[in-house]
């Protein structure tokens, strides 16, 4: 018998097929058969998905990248043509940047409206071409099952990203006899590189010789799911590891060979052990110059192996003795099985001076101060004290980003989110949304003054949804690190980075969201615990210190050893 | 010091979808890197296309954009060569003022010391056409704009062969479709 169906349906039954749960969107008119056809799969015997109304388009992208993240399956964001999917542009760049697996399916006029300047037309594939990993038009219902699949199998595999699908009116009610199709293989596309075990020799051979290894361990541990394999090899051959703000979580941090995060605001032995060490060994991770600084100084002493699966980050930034372009699930055993066992206690031991030295200088008087307003530090400190293992720490971007990631803990895998790549504000507030729909473990989000209302809209997705999540609003009434900068850099003078804030009280009233203010610094620990223990979404809005800087810091541009401890 | 600047030519091969040019032009522009020449045809592989793009680069950059063509998804194959690791062609079309050419003896003679080959007179032009490598193209239109005879010029876009034995493009896919089984 026949089985036909509209296009429309044809997408449900193939994202159905993809195993997609959740979908992040925003009717409207191009995408309404969509709608339509997704009424019956949100309901009734024939649920398979949770459709959450987010309040901007921007919100379901930012959402899908939070659940994303946490799952570590392929978030989906489903919106309407024009000003719609324009407004998903930013998560889609987003996505691209932080190698996300994110499906964004977007409404489209009739194909016989295509170039028409048609109302609410726009050309996505081509302006989400430069920033995503694919982008697609589905011209005809029967494209939408190999369409569907393909784009799945492209987010998800090789080094994840962003799919867009832009999907004609037409193709959406045209009717079709229905055929599954699974999409594993494209030929032009390997999403896997095949292991070189020349290379995988040459790196065991300098980290065998190495007498003062460092690892760089980036988010491509976590979505190659090698945790483990991470652990055994950083264990048989005794090696240090600094994480990239995206891979805090690949190692937890109270493994002993974590020596902290690397970057601009990381920690500071590891910056400078980074000019000192003899084989650096990086590990899905891309070299950023938020990592590097400057480049011409970076490393220069170092042999550099670097594992990534992605072939055009190899020589990108940094130049490499050694590359192995694989699948770190796969080339961290086999690279493990030909180390030595090894121990480098003195070199290791060397960094704790310096840990000791970033600790009386930077992070005590960060975390415990003893007088004046409440510093950023302090208030991710007590939430990082109190939160319960394996909590999900989503932030914003800005001060509250980095102050948020230097404090926090992560035992667990799988438990950070935030925008590193793009450094998109108002991410926070809908990632944690997105988090709080990938797992049932807690989520706590940090956000500035400037963040929280970037994308403020989504307090009513999450009224609506009663989504879990821990919002605690760093407020120093100014864009706190660009006033750090123009401090620092622009001789004090504060262009436009004074903000008057609204009645954040007001507002979470509104939208009936418990909301409680901090100002003292005898009464964090109790607010702390009062929002982490009171069921359902909260706001914790704490009267932050106006001019707290972010240290220690790597001034732009300069030598990663050049560090500043104090300003 | 900054490395100097050579004319690279990139042989790109793609499944043959719409809006591949436009990815592969993209890379260029994202680095504000002129592409001089670009010529794009079927190849010799059913289904697969082939662009042939020359541009001013130096190698380090010229590696980078080579590895950012070949990440797009449809793009089967992108490799980067200098034109001593290949057979080029082009071709140069001249429009000249017939009055001028018959009345300096000059002109033909410089056609003929060119090797190139008048296809189409009438009384109003002739028309010029040479084929070779991108220099004596350029010498020719330089010598015959000499006599101040030329109405149009152009150029075509290079077309080019790898000097080597081995079809990589055929092999990488055979060997893809073997490993998909």
């Amino acid at each position: 018998m026949r089985d036909r169906i509209t296009g429309s349906k044809a997408l449900m039954r193939a994202l159905k097929a993809e195993g997609v749960k959740t979908i992040f969107g925003y009717p409207g008119g191009s995408i309404m058969p969509v709608y339509d056809a997704l009424f019956d799969y949100t309901r009734g015997e024939k649920k398979c998905f949770d459709h959450i109304l987010v309040r901007h388009e921007q919100g379901a992208t930012h959402a899908a990248e939070g659940y994303a993240r946490v799952s570590g399956e392929v978030g989906v964001a489903l919106v309407t043509s024009g000003p719609g999917v324009t407004n998903t542009l930013t998560g889609i760049a987003d996505a691209m940047l932080d190698s996300t697996p994110i499906v964004v399916i977007a409404g489209q006029v009739a194909i016989n409206a295509l170039g028409t300047d048609a109302f609410q037309e726009v050309d996505l594939v081509g302006v989400a071409q430069p920033i995503s990993k694919w982008s697609y038009q589905i011209r005809h219902a029967e494209d939408v099952a190999w369409a569907v699949s393909r784009a799945f199998y492209i987010a998800r595999t090789g080094r994840p990203g962003p799919v867009v699908l832009d999907f004609p009116r037409n193709a959406q009610v045209e009717e079709i006899d229905w055929e599954p199709v699974k999409v594993d293989f494209v030929r032009s596309y390997v999403a896997y590189p095949k292991l070189n075990m020349e290379a995988v020799r040459e790196a065991a051979e300098l980290i065998n010789n190495a007498k003062k290894p460092l690892a760089l361990v980036g988010q491509g541990v976590e979505l190659g799911h090698a945790q483990e394999e991470l652990k055994t090899f950083l264990e048989k051959a005794d090696i240090p590891a600094g994480r990239t703000m995206l891979g805090l979580s690949a190692l937890p941090s109270d493994h002993p060979l974590n020596v902290g995060m690397l970057g601009m605001h990381g920690n500071y032995a590891v910056n400078l052990k980074e000019q000192e060490c003899d084989v650096l060994i990086a590990i899905g991770m891309r070299f950023s110059d938020r990592v590097t600084g400057n480049t011409k100084t970076y490393a220069k002493q170092a042999k550099i192996i670097h594992l990534d699966i992605d072939r055009s980050e190899i020589d990108k930034n940094v130049k490499t003795d050694v590359a192995v372009v694989a699948d770190c699930k796969e080339s961290l055993p086999a690279i493990t099985a030909l180390l030595n066992k090894n121990r480098h206690t003195e070199w290791r031991d060397s960094f704790k001076e310096l840990d000791v030295k970033e600790r009386t200088k930077v992070i005590e008087p960060a975390i415990h101060p003893t007088e004046g307003p409440l510093l950023m530090g302090e208030v991710v400190n007590a939430v990082a004290e109190k939160a319960p293992k394996g909590t999900v720490l989503v932030t914003d971007v800005g001060q509250n980003q980095l102050f948020a990631t230097r404090y926090f803990k992560y035992p667990e895998k799988r438990s950070i989110c935030t925008s590193g790549g793009l450094g998109t504000m108002g991410y926070g507030m809908p990632a944690a949304i997105g988090a709080t729909f990938a797992t049932d473990r807690m989520v706590v989000c940090f956000m500035g003054d400037g963040g929280f209302q970037m994308n403020i809209q989504e307090l009513g997705t999450i009224m609506e949804q009663q989504a879990p999540v821990k919002m605690i609003l760093l407020n120093n009434n100014y864009l706190g690190n660009v006033r750090q900068w123009q401090d620092m850099f622009w001789m004090r003078r504060k262009s436009f980075t004074k903000m008057l804030n609204p009645c954040y009280e007001q507002i979470a009233k509104g939208y009936g969201i418990a909301y409680e203010a901090v100002t003292d610094r005898a009464n964090l620990a109790a607010a702390v615990e009062k929002m982490l223990t009171t069921k359902g979404p909260y706001i914790l809005e704490c009267a932050i210190k106006e001019d707290d800087d972010v240290l220690p810091m790597t001034p732009p541009g300069m030598n990663v050893n050049d560090m500043m401890l104090e300003i | 010091m900054k490395e100097k600047n050579k004319l690279y030519t990139l042989l790109v091969y793609s499944e043959n979808v719409a809006g591949i040019l436009n990815q592969i032009t993209a890379v260029f522009t994202r680095r504000q890197v002129n592409i001089e020449s670009l010529n794009v045809s079927a190849s010799s592989i059913e289904g697969v296309h082939k662009y042939t793009i020359t541009a001013w680069s130096n190698e380090d950059q010229i590696i980078k954009i080579t590895k950012q063509i070949e990440k797009k998804i449809d793009v089967v194959k992108a490799n980067y060569f200098t034109d001593d690791q290949l057979f080029i062609r082009e071709t140069g079309l001249y429009k000249l003022s017939t009055d001028l050419v018959m009345q300096n003896p000059e002109i033909s003679r410089t056609i003929r010391r060119f090797d190139a080959s008048i296809t189409e007179v009438n009384p109003t032009y002739v028309i010029v056409m040479k084929y070779g490598v991108t220099e004596d193209i350029i010498n020719l239109y330089r010598a015959l704009n000499e006599f101040g005879c030329v109405l149009q010029y152009t150029r075509s876009g290079r077309i080019a062969v790898t000097r080597g034995t081995q079809e990589q493009v055929s092999e990488f896919l055979e060997e893809r479709e073997r490993q998909h089984g």
